[in-house]
């Protein structure tokens, strides 16, 4: 009787050991943080590609409006792919797209948009990556969907697809 | 010649004090960004990384020491912008608790059954 419970128990045992390496062999073993945790926007203080002048954050989200974060950079091959998306996203009227240059170079980046247009109603320098790192970013690109509430609802990591872009709309309709 | 000596004494007090604060800033920000997770590097710290992710995260825990935020402060930052994740020494909380408890309670059980078993062979040589 004994002897059956103690193999009762190694049974399990190897059983609880065996799904728990199943699980880990199925898992990804890069990190994907939670996209779907809501957030308020920070506050901030940034500098404006177009001029020199400073701007609030509560100026840059002043309107009662669905807002799109975006950040993007001249040397990131993907920033480029996605760009297409963000022109057609920048077509509707109930969202408005602020850009977000990452660690770049000013010229590059004015070639960057001169040549594949500009989506953004706003672009934002974030020339030492702390504006992004406090949306809570990991890098470029990545989207930020905020709705009217000024809160962070949405978090696209990496270029946006088709999909994506379909998801977006049916939020913001 | 007294009140040059102790006139001597304040200047070195006053130059060397940045000097030790600014020392005190730089070892708690290498202590911070040592327990911090390069997220977009694996296996690596922000310390160890030149990632752009890296260079950001050690800017902003620079300029936090220097406003005058305490480690915990500057973890709490990080882990509301990342979660949990981003610091390598997790808090208990609801997630971590079984990471916490089980090697506690793998301790107990195995040392109740070497007890048992102790006991049980003293049982028997005494009989």
């Amino acid at each position: 009787m004994k002897n059956k419970l103690k193999l009762i128990i190694i049974f399990i045992f190897l059983i609880f050991c065996f799904v728990i390496f199943y699980k880990g062999l199925n898992n990804s073993n890069t990190y994907i943080p939670k996209a779907n945790d809501e957030k308020n926007i920070p506050v901030f203080k940034a500098k404006q590609f177009n001029s020199n002048n400073y701007i609030n954050s509560e100026k840059v989200f002043e309107e009662n409006s669905y807002y799109i974060v975006n950040i993007w950079a001249s040397w990131c091959a993907p920033c480029r792919k996605e760009h297409p998306l963000l022109v057609e996203l920048s077509k509707s009227k109930s969202v408005k797209l602020i850009g977000l240059n990452y660690r770049d170079n000013l010229n590059n980046a004015k070639k960057f948009i001169d040549e594949l247009g500009n989506p953004y109603s706003q672009i934002l320098i974030d020339s030492d990556g702390i504006l992004s790192v406090e949306f809570g970013a990991y890098g470029v690109p990545e989207t930020f969907l905020i709705d009217k509430n000024k809160n962070i609802i949405k978090k696209f990591i990496g270029p946006i697809n088709k999909e994506i872009v379909k998801e977006i709309k049916i939020i913001i309709k | 010649m007294k009140t040059l000596k102790v006139i001597l004494i304040i200047f070195l007090i006053i130059s060397f004090s940045p000097i030790k604060s600014d020392e005190k800033n730089e070892e708690l920000k290498n202590k911070i960004l040592k327990n911090v997770r390069c997220l977009i590097c694996q296996g690596q710290s922000v310390y160890d990384s030149e990632s752009d992710f890296a260079l950001s995260i050690k800017l902003i825990v620079d300029r936090k020491i220097n406003k005058g935020w305490s480690e915990d402060q500057v973890y709490e930052f990080l882990r509301k912008k990342y979660g949990d994740w981003i610091i390598y020494d997790p808090k208990f909380n609801k997630n971590t608790y079984i990471l916490w408890l089980l090697p506690m309670l793998l301790f107990l059980i195995g040392g109740a059954i070497i007890y048992k078993k102790i006991l049980k062979k003293n049982n028997e040589k005494s009989l």
